[in-house]
């Protein structure tokens, strides 16, 4: 009775970032800097931003003091490939900004204009210690899917945290399909609407004239495209075949300044060393294993540790393919890339790598370069578990973005509340109690 | 061709018995007995034979029994295909194969009461898709077996992830999907060398979004709920009148006033619902919202049949009282919401309040990769129980992988815990396996090792990936 209470009005209510320092104290803190654990360890953070970490450290005057004994504290975790903000309910067409198949636009489309704060599962996703995480469209009307958008799940804002942060493309059996049917339809796709792009931007007075009219750019896309050739703007690729990776791969050859990342990449550990002397990074799901597809027969689980031991920045995103899979479930997705490696002949991840590939690597890709681990001027995005992060049984106790303590409720922890027991009292489960 | 040999099979059994004695005078035979047709109950029967296996000790382990039951540094005997002893300590025969296991972990096979592995096969392509013959709102005439497909390479991922028996069901997209199928992970060239020997058939049934759709869209009943229901209840009074008429059949014939002639026309169709009415195939209903399944529960009282389980049944933490009430099963995901209208109040929560109320509680996977981790499932189950305070031991939540589901498959008295005399369907694990680094080891099917983490003789490759990229890499 009372902790629904009580729950009920932290929901209502975001608490701001403390106006003085905070200290958490005495936890095991896992920077996600290679291996590094400090046991019994201390960080402080102040204005949203960490001071300080490391052992013994003194507790600053007037700060608020965390007992972190007997809990681990981690950097938030960074979903690279989600649609946290922009599909409520995935089969209500209405409620899902993700794609737009009916569109003669695709590279113009910004799905920051449609990122909703108060969706229900940011607050869910967050209660798991998810603090960060792109949103990104899919591609439904052409090759390209439009212009992702790196979000915080902060309950109180501010939710954007870079607008138009990366451009989604589909290359293989999905982008072949969009394009009209093969994969060389998805290839002449991508290269006429690059050439359009550069031609946009070498004239631009002449790029609406009657002699372009049979151009298949919109000039919105076009112009889109300009900051993906130049790179500023990440393309995420996704693509599954390892002779669609070397493609992509190729790709840099002719515009140096690319940055592609693969998405998905389940034959990936079959030109490992090609990817990594690309310096290319791959985001993926650790549990791909099954033939699911003619691109992806080669999929197994030790691709993750294939793709690590060959030198890849490699992170994982609760990535399609695989049922249920959704943000909260990231941590355990990183502890089964541990257990791979567990397996005889089993290829995984260390610990300190399936954090980083959830944390630091994420960070990176993005270009984030102030969250994903534990230093001081890093962004207080924080978790403090009752276990092991990567373990099926841990939750968070306490999640902080930019310093500010998330309130640790959601719709689902209402429900389950309301329906924690069903006995018959004077009024209906729905009246308040 | 097949309608002969059905009718006669009722009649062969009491001609042996008709032998005549040595000395004495014979007497008047007996009238002939009566020629009873009747609708054969296993008429594609299986030819599943267990692979050989060796006298086996497992020592030193913990063990989940799957009955609820926990023994820490326990012994447990496979002999013959079945447990011979479990206990602190257990009979060595000599030459009996010995397994050290002190910090492993043994638990009966994990049965998946929701699957598709053979109807919809990997790779995922039009020409592998089998699980719903969306011509009718109501085809209980179609078997998931017919649409199966052995050489799924599922079946050896599911294995690995410590299955020893599935039900494979058709797809959603009807009121009444067909009948469902009961399978060992087991590769065999034909359906009918996997399929569980004794299994019951089930009736997969559906309510809510998906038949709506699949039908309204194309201008059809149902288009609405209430269309849902309606289109079922018609269907239960056809065959609570088709049962009639074989019953009123079967009795004339067993008094000798009817003729094998008088038998009603077979509708396969009805077969299958007439075996529900008689209790002979149990429902398993696609159904996620509470007051859904209130309805589904009234319907089945009206028409006089039982529901074995709700399958998906993400709404069940709110009628949990109900569930356990009606003596009806919840195969619910760990965490699955969101992703349609009727999930939108699923939570993590839920089967924990499921096994709370007493109710039976599965935890089943209706995926081809969920399959593969359905141990993980009911972790994060057992760990949202215990942030809500309900105290869930993990041999209690050993039960939702095992014992349950083979409850909710009419197959309980055979496999799903690991007791003397049941089938030996054992799996070996490399820690507490409600861990997340935590896998198989071994696992046993009927005694014989179909899985070893550690042998790659003893494991399966689908004739699909032969030839394949990745063909020999660990899964």
């Amino acid at each position: 009775m009372i902790r629904a209470i009580t729950a009920l009005l932290l929901a209502g209510a975001a608490l701001p970032a403390a106006a003085a320092p905070t200290a958490i104290v005495g936890a095991t803190i896992l920077t996600a800097r290679g291996e590094t654990v400090i046991e019994n360890g201390t960080l402080i953070f102040d204005n949203g931003r960490i001071t300080a970490v490391g052992k013994g450290l003194a507790v600053p005057a007037g700060a608020s003091v965390v007992d972190g004994k007997g809990r681990i504290l981690t950097p938030g975790i960074i979903d690279a490939v989600s649609d946290l903000g922009i599909s409520e309910v995935n089969g209500v067409r209405e409620t899902n900004d993700g794609g737009a198949r009916q569109s003669p636009f695709s590279a113009a489309l910004d799905v920051s204009t449609a990122v909703n704060p108060r969706s229900i599962h940011i607050a869910i996703s967050r209660l798991a210690g998810i603090t960060r995480a792109a949103a990104v469209p899919d591609s439904s009307s052409g090759v390209f899917g439009g212009q992702g958008a790196v979000i915080s799940l902060a309950d109180a804002g501010p939710t954007l945290t870079r607008a138009r942060a990366l451009q989604y493309v589909e290359i293989g059996e999905t982008g072949g399909r969009l394009a009209g049917g093969s994969r060389p339809a998805a290839w002449a796709q991508l290269a006429n609407m690059f050439a359009e792009s550069q031609r946009l931007l070498a004239a631009p007075a002449t790029f609406d004239r009657g002699q372009d009219s049979g151009s298949l750019a919109k000039r919105l896309d076009a112009e889109a495209l300009a900051a993906v050739i130049d790179g500023r703007q990440a393309l995420f690729v996704h693509v599954e075949r390892a002779s669609d990776i070397q493609e992509v791969l190729k790709l840099k050859n002719r515009y140096p300044a690319l940055r592609p990342v693969l998405i998905g990449a389940r034959e990936a550990w079959l030109v490992a060393a090609d990817i990594a002397r690309a310096g290319v990074p791959v985001i993926t799901h650790p549990l791909y294993d099954l033939p699911a597809e003619f691109e992806s027969l080669a999929a197994s689980r030790n691709n993750l540790g294939a793709l690590q031991a060959a030198g890849v920045t490699v992170a994982i995103a609760a990535l399609g393919g695989i049922g249920g899979s959704t943000p909260p479930n990231i941590p355990s997705y990183a502890g089964n890339a541990v257990a791979q490696g567990l397996v005889p002949g089993g290829k995984g991840l260390t610990k300190g790598q399936a954090l980083a590939a959830i944390t630091a690597n994420p960070a990176r890709i993005l270009g984030l370069a102030d969250t994903g681990t534990l230093e001081a001027g890093k962004r207080a995005d924080l978790v403090l578990w009752d276990g092991d992060p990567l373990e099926l049984t841990s939750a968070p106790v306490a999640v902080w973005i930019d310093g500010a303590a998330q309130p640790m409720t959601s719709r689902q922890s209402q429900l389950a509340q309301r329906y924690k027991s069903l006995g018959r009292t004077d009024l209906p489960l729905q009246y308040p109690r | 061709m097949r309608a002969v040999m059905m009718m006669s099979v009722a009649g062969l059994a009491m001609v042996a018995a008709a032998a005549t004695a040595k000395d004495k005078p014979a007497p008047t035979p007996p009238p002939p007995p009566p020629e009873v047709v009747s609708v054969p109950k296993d008429p594609w029967p299986s030819q599943y034979k267990p692979y050989p296996g060796e006298v086996t000790v497992i020592r030193g382990a913990t063990i989940y029994d799957g009955a609820g039951h926990r023994l820490d540094n326990g012994m447990i005997r496979l002999e013959g295909g079945k447990v011979a002893e479990i206990g602190a300590s257990v009979a060595v025969p000599a030459g009996a194969k010995l397994i050290e296991a002190a910090g492993r972990y043994v638990t009966a096979g994990i049965i998946d009461i929701h699957s598709h592995l053979g109807v919809y096969s990997s790779p995922g392509v039009d020409a592998n898709s089998d699980g719903n013959e969306a011509t009718s709102p109501a085809r209980p005439e179609v078997w998931a077996e017919h649409s199966v497909w052995p050489q799924d390479p599922g079946f050896s991922r599911a294995l690995a992830g410590g299955i020893t028996a599935m039900h494979v069901l058709p797809g959603s997209a009807n009121l009444f999907g067909g009948r469902g199928v009961t399978l060992k992970p087991v590769y065999g060239r034909s359906v009918q060398e996997m399929k569980f020997p004794g299994a019951p058939y089930s009736l997969k049934m559906a309510c809510g979004e998906n038949p709506k759709r699949v039908y309204g869209s194309r201008g059809q009943m149902p288009q609405t709920r209430m269309g849902n229901i309606a289109y079922a209840r018609q269907l239960w009074s056809d065959a609570t009148n088709y049962k009639r008429r074989w019953d009123d059949y079967t009795k004339r014939a067993q008094a000798g006033t009817a003729k094998p002639t008088d038998a009603p026309r077979r509708e396969l169709a009805l077969d299958t619902l007439m075996g529900v009415l008689n209790g002979e195939i149990l429902v398993e209903n696609h159904c996620y919202r509470a007051d859904e399944m209130a309805n589904v529960i009234s319907m089945s009282h009206e028409f006089g049949y039982k529901v074995t389980a709700f399958h998906h049944a993400v709404e069940s933490y709110k009628i949990a009282d109900m569930l356990k009430a009606e003596g009806i099963c919840a195969a619910m995901w760990a965490d699955w919401y969101g992703f349609k209208m009727e999930s939108y109040d699923g939570i993590r929560e839920n089967i924990a309040l499921v096994n709370a109320a007493g109710a039976c509680a599965i935890v089943h996977s209706d995926d081809e990769n969920g399959i593969q981790r359905l141990n993980q499932e009911a972790a994060k189950a057992i760990a949202a129980g215990r942030r809500l305070g309900l105290a869930i031991a993990p041999e209690q939540a050993w039960t939702w992988l095992s014992l349950n589901p083979a409850k909710g498959l009419g197959i309980s008295d055979r496999t799903g815990s690991l007791e003397p005399g049941k089938a030996a369907d054992v799996v070996l694990w490399s820690a507490e396996p409600f861990s997340v680094y935590a896998r198989p080891m071994q696992v046993w099917i009927d005694g014989a090792v179909m899985y070893d983490w550690g042998d790659p003789k003893r494991r399966p490759t689908a004739d699909f990936e032969l030839g394949q990229p990745g063909q020999g890499e660990v899964k």
